[in-house]
């Protein structure tokens, strides 16, 4: 069986082909992405993304058939983001997704964007029945498989992670291009002083306003000196570096914190980090060193499935079509909200 | 003249309960071997930063410790506080002879009828919680596992029946008067309920309606945590 995902939610727009055999791996055919860069300090607005989308999603797929060498007549559905994500990015692509399943006559499959994460990251790592940290820059939710279901132990009772770094970014002028969270990792492998930041957890969910805000009042102070000059309690000279690394060493303990919380909950030791955020390698690292100490492992991707594209959103959504899920025309709708836990898992036991 | 301190570290063999989530948890005694007790240890975390381990570990010791004895001070039922040593990170504490929410509902439920059976602990879990937040204590961590019920008369509790709910783990407490963090503290518990127990989501309405009742606060709160639940559901608007 072969799918074509189509993934649109936020500021990448993704195409995927993936097959599945009995049995055996899935096999990628082809997982391409354009993605649409903002200029430093500002963020992607819906209507300047939608265009984006509308403008790719043709050369995009003709390239992803072309490349893989995949006739239309060997397509068995065509999958797309339901949600969640941004609503008018989300529905440019779906507009797409209807077109090609009339004409090419394909059954279309509507898939949640956080359960393509999570279904990508098993495949690809093997990681059996792992606690999931899934985060980017619309989510922040620690997940872990119970009874049918992807179900939600943590999350961030406010903003995103991917959010507060992203934000955080803009007030310092650093480049979105070719992410944010990118950028600040390279910066923060050089910071050298860890200035003291809030660190909010409660239970299994964390909160990243308050830091946000603090965070930022501070990358103003360094940027204009005003009313002084930012400075270490030692009274040495704070630089971006070291807000970077202030930034990303808070937040990142918070996240495996609640992750920590949730697999000692479930007794799990294996814990999957999906999302754009978990490519971070300081991240990746961190996550390491708590599931060692707990005798597990972590299992995380690079950037082709971590960052949003359309193979994760192919792969669910054949799962889904295994079982014989269809969504009819009619119901080809897409939301701005759709919780992971609303999702009935039918191709797990 | 002062006594010495007492040296917790007898020679009390200690065995590991538990390897919560920041905690190794121990069953040893304190001064003397017929007296049982609880030793709770926080490592080093090796991911974090060790400047911000420090700060955490032992914030988190010292708000334990304060809370339980604040607590206790005010007849709420928690463990006693034996000894605290802040640098090396842990607590001796009363030991509860008894099993957590967690375990009893799982028992329970796994019987046939046997929803029915966990009504009266609903509501003992409801007024836990309604004290201590009539107290401006939060607690930081509600879950079915940082809830105990203790044995009555040796006897493991079975039928949801009389054993007292004792609260546990207060290292993310804080003393707060808002409602907002009361009812965050009775979101985090709903969450808990419903991803670890889904075949008891419908039993938390009695937790809330005993909390609602325990104290004159109790209602407002509970409108609170509809806020709460709002902000929850809208946060999922971005993939
Ligand atoms: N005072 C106590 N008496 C008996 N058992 C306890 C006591 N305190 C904790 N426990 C047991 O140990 C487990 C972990 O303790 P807890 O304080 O919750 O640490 P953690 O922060 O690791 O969750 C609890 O879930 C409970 O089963
Ligand atoms: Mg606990």
């Amino acid at each position: 069986m072969i799918a074509l995902g189509l993934e649109g939610s936020a500021n990448k727009l993704g195409v995927g082909l993936i097959k599945h055999t009995p049995g055996q791996p899935a096999e990628i055919l082809s997982n391409i992405r354009h993605t649409f860069v903002s200029p430093p300090g500002e963020g992607f607005l819906p209507k300047d993304t939608a265009k984006h989308h509308r403008s790719w999603v043709v050369p995009l797929i003709k390239r992803a058939l072309k490349e893989s060498g995949t006739r239309v007549q060997d397509i068995d559905c065509i999958c797309y983001t339901k949600g969640p994500g941004m609503g008018a990015p989300l529905q440019s692509v779906a507009i797409a997704a209807r077109t090609l399943s009339l004409l090419w006559g394909k059954p279309l499959v509507g898939v949640n964007h956080c359960v393509g994460h999570i279904e990508m990251g098993r495949e690809i790592t093997g990681a059996d029945n792992p606690v999931v940290l899934y985060v980017s820059g619309g989510n922040t939710q620690v997940i872990a498989y119970a009874e049918q279901r992807y179900r939600i132990f943590g999350e961030a009772l406010d903003i995103a992670v991917g959010n507060c770094l992203d934000r955080f970014a803009r007030t310092l002028h650093i480049p979105n291009d070719p992410a944010p969270g990118y950028n600040i990792e390279q910066l923060a492998k050089r910071g050298q002083h860890l200035l003291d930041l809030p660190y909010t957890v409660k239970g299994m969910d964390c909160s990243f306003s308050g830091i946000l805000a603090v965070v930022d009042s501070l990358a103003t102070q360094l940027l204009t000196s005003h009313p002084k000059p930012l400075l270490t309690p030692s009274g040495e000279p704070v630089t971006k570096e070291d807000l970077c690394f202030s930034l990303q060493e808070t937040v990142f303990a918070m996240l495996v914190e609640i992750t920590e919380r949730a697999m000692a909950h479930v007794g799990s030791s294996q814990v999957l980090v999906v999302g754009g955020v978990g490519c971070n390698e300081r991240l990746q690292e961190m996550m390491g060193l708590m599931a060692a100490q707990r005798g597990g492992s972590v299992f995380a991707t690079d950037e082709r499935f971590c960052i949003d594209n359309g193979i994760m959103i192919a792969h669910a959504g054949l799962l889904a079509y295994g079982e014989g899920e269809r969504t009819p025309l009619e119901g080809s709708t897409c939301t701005q909200r759709f919780r992971t836990d609303e999702v009935l898992v039918r191709w797990r036991k | 003249m002062t006594a010495p301190p007492p040296d917790p570290s007898d020679a009390t063999p200690k065995t590991l309960i538990s390897q919560g989530a920041e905690a190794l948890v121990y069953r040893t005694t304190f001064l003397v071997p017929t007296l049982p007790a609880l030793l709770k240890h926080r490592p080093r975390k090796t991911y974090r930063h060790p400047t911000l381990d420090a700060r955490l570990t032992k914030h988190r010791v010292l708000s334990e410790a304060r809370l339980l004895v604040r607590a206790r001070g005010l007849g709420i039922p928690v463990p006693a506080v034996y000894f605290v040593d802040e640098a090396n990170g842990s607590i001796f504490m009363e030991w509860i002879d008894g099993s957590s929410v967690r375990q009893v509902l799982d028992a329970i439920l796994a019987s046939p009828g046997g929803e029915g059976k966990v009504d009266a602990m609903m509501v003992r879990v409801g007024e836990a919680v309604g004290r201590l937040h009539k107290a401006d204590i939060v607690h930081g961590d509600l879950t079915t596992s940082n809830l105990m019920v203790r044995k009555v008369g040796g006897v493991e509790e079975q039928e949801g029946g009389a054993g007292e709910v004792v609260l546990i783990d207060f290292g993310l407490g804080q003393v707060s008067t808002q409602e907002e963090d009361k009812a965050v503290d009775l979101y985090v518990l709903e969450r808990a309920f419903s991803s670890t127990h889904p075949k008891a989501e419908k039993l938390f309405e009695d937790v809330l309606s005993a909390y609602g009742r325990s104290w004159k606060g109790g209602k407002t709160v509970l409108r609170r945590l509809q806020d709460v639940r709002m902000r929850g559901r809208k946060r999922s608007m971005l993939g």
